[in-house]
């Protein structure tokens, strides 16, 4: 009994760890920024619009980690999205640019699903390579220009809109959390993407179908990125291929900290929107400090390893 | 000796990995209400022969009957549907789970009308399961990880309870426990015989072996040595077809 409830005292503290992270650098910031702007309406709404995309790429990553694998190539899949999506939107609908744009992403993700599941070649190298393989084809497809996306319906949908009041950034974030945190507690697909990161050899002897998993999360992964790479552009109204590609570190942060397990097994889409937004905190309080960018660089550096090492502990990891 | 058809009749299986013969010309009848225990040294193919017949591992020839019928499983979830249930050496439980969602893992509840997981009611269907075998954990709620040793082991011997509709297999299910564990978990061994499962148990425990089994097969490096059934033999006899050393 003694044992059981140290048991449960232990897990509350570790999935809980991401809310007092995220409330103490709220507070500290909020105490240390005060005069500088950072507790203003218009400031934190800006946070969580700056890091809708990065909350959208990290629930595709939950279920891809969850599962036992990983996923190095959705930031570039953010840039061939959004310069696909908009390309297509220069002589055609917003509809077709959607299309385009999140039909690129799950295509590149049933690329690596196949390599992995299929070929069962290890995720990292397969994605390692696919990030270098279509940063360079986001490069090369409009020689380093820039997109314009002038579409109003698009980048009221994507970017600026609203609906009730409601910035569109704001609808998607909480639309891809609800709907990914469903997927991942209580469908039975979910379940079976965590029992195969967990033990692989237990699920397939239960019945799952394992590379079936593998590969329906790196397709997911995929589209992900694919939207995340849609709200970048209707936000930005404009695509290059710069976009995504400084936020492999900032997303994979955000899940781990946000307490899903780097090998499997382990879990949360509600962890990872935290996560994300105290990714978005980090950067929104630094730039207020006033820190040059390579100062930023090095203060993020030294906390994302601080708080991934301190949500580590504990765990088998 | 039970008169009845033999639930599964194997014949003639080989297995070979690679270079590597595992098994060779193994034949064997398992029947309704009749343990069968299987022995050999570390090594000798007795998990491979489990793994054939789950439909883990496919015989590189023989037959496969059940009821009478040939079958090719080709991959666990066939051997599953037709009512064969495996308790595995190594356990087969992923760990940072509840343990309801293991003793449903792969045949998860839904409910109406979005089917999502019924996971009130795998837990309540678990409390019962544990409850009604006796396996002692905090609750069906708790992770595996936390669990002793004979805990995970009376977890997964109670999923195969619960699933087993013709033939349960139990490879060293009685390895990590202790003396109390170890008469529960024979307890439950005699409760499916009397519900009419064929089992196939293996061990190296021979005093289990006499306790529990009414035939004993022996493997040697991959050979079927021989069967006997327990009340015409004695454990000399046994360990002498084992080692090989008359
Ligand atoms: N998947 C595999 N690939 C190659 N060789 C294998 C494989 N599985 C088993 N073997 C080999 O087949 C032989 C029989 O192994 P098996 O696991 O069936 O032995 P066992 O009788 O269960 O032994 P133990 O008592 O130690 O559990 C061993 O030589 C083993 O190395
Ligand atoms: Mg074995």
């Amino acid at each position: 009994m003694f044992q059981l409830i140290s048991n449960l005292r232990q897990l509350n503290l570790e999935r809980s760890l991401i809310y007092f992270g995220f409330l103490g650098i709220f507070l500290f910031f909020a105490v240390v920024l005060h005069d500088d702007g950072f507790l203003t309406t218009r400031n934190l709404t800006n946070i969580v619009l700056q890091t809708a995309p990065i909350t959208v790429m990290a629930i595709g990553l939950v279920f891809v980690l969850s599962a036992g694998e990983i996923d190095l190539s959705f930031g570039s899949t953010v840039a061939v999205s959004a310069l696909t999506a908009a390309v297509a939107m220069q002589n055609s609908t917003m509809i077709v640019g959607v299309l385009v744009g999140l039909g690129a992403g799950i295509a590149i993700g049933a690329f690596n699903g196949v390599l992995v599941a299929y070929f069962r070649l290890p995720s990292f190298l397969v994605t390692l390579a696919t990030m270098g393989l279509f940063a360079g084809i986001a490069r090369s497809f409009t020689n380093l220009r820039s997109i314009p996306v002038i579409n109003d319906s698009f980048t009221g949908f994507f970017g600026s809109g609203k609906l009730f009041m409601v910035p569109s950034l704001v609808i998607w974030t909480i639309v891809a959390v609800f709907i990914g945190h469903i997927i991942y507690r209580n469908t039975r697909f979910g379940a079976h993407v965590l029992a195969v990161g967990d033990n692989a050899r237990a699920a397939q002897v239960s019945g799952i179908k394992v590379p079936r998993i593998k590969f329906a999360v790196l397709v997911l992964c995929g589209g992900m990125a694919g939207l995340a790479g849609l709200l970048y552009a209707g936000r930005l109204q404009a695509a290059k291929y710069t976009l995504g590609e400084t936020d492999l570190m900032t997303v994979i942060a955000a899940v781990i900290v946000g307490g899903t397990a780097l090998y499997g097994g382990k879990g949360t889409v509600i962890g990872a929107l935290f996560g994300s937004l105290l990714m978005g905190m980090l950067n929104n309080g630094l730039i207020l400090m006033g820190l040059a960018v390579s100062d930023q660089m090095i203060v993020r550096g030294i906390i994302i390893l601080v708080a991934v090492s301190v949500s580590l502990r504990g765990s088998r990891y | 000796m039970t008169t009845s058809e033999p639930a599964l009749m194997l014949r003639n299986i080989h297995k070979t990995f690679g270079g590597l013969v595992a098994i060779q010309d193994f034949s064997l009848d398992l029947f309704p209400g009749s343990v069968v225990a299987l022995v050999g040294d570390n090594g000798a193919g007795k998990s491979t022969l489990v793994k054939i017949i789950s439909g883990v591992h496919r015989p590189t020839s023989g037959e496969i009957r059940l009821d009478g019928k040939t079958v090719k499983f080709t991959d666990a979830s066939s051997a599953r549907s037709l009512g064969i249930e495996v308790v595995y050496q190594d356990l087969a439980l992923a760990d940072e789970q509840p343990v309801y969602m293991n003793l449903f893992l792969g045949r998860e509840l839904t409910k109406k009308p979005f089917g999502l997981l019924d996971k009130e009611g795998m837990r309540r269907a678990s409390q019962a399961l544990v409850d009604d075998l006796n396996v002692r954990i905090p609750s069906a709620a708790s992770t595996i990880r936390d669990l002793s040793g004979g805990q995970r082991q009376g977890i997964a011997i109670a999923r195969a309870t619960h699933w087993a509709r013709k033939l349960v297999l139990l490879d060293e299910p009685t390895a990590a426990l202790g003396v109390a564990e170890t008469a529960r978990v024979e307890d439950l061994v005699r409760s499916l015989r009397k519900r009419d499962l064929a089992i196939l148990i293996i061990s190296h425990s021979l005093d289990q072996v006499f306790r529990l089994a009414d035939r004993v097969c022996v493997l040697r490096r991959g050979e079927q040595v021989g069967i006997r059934e327990t009340r015409h033999t004695d454990q000399n006899e046994i360990i002498s077809m084992i080692t090989g050393v008359r």
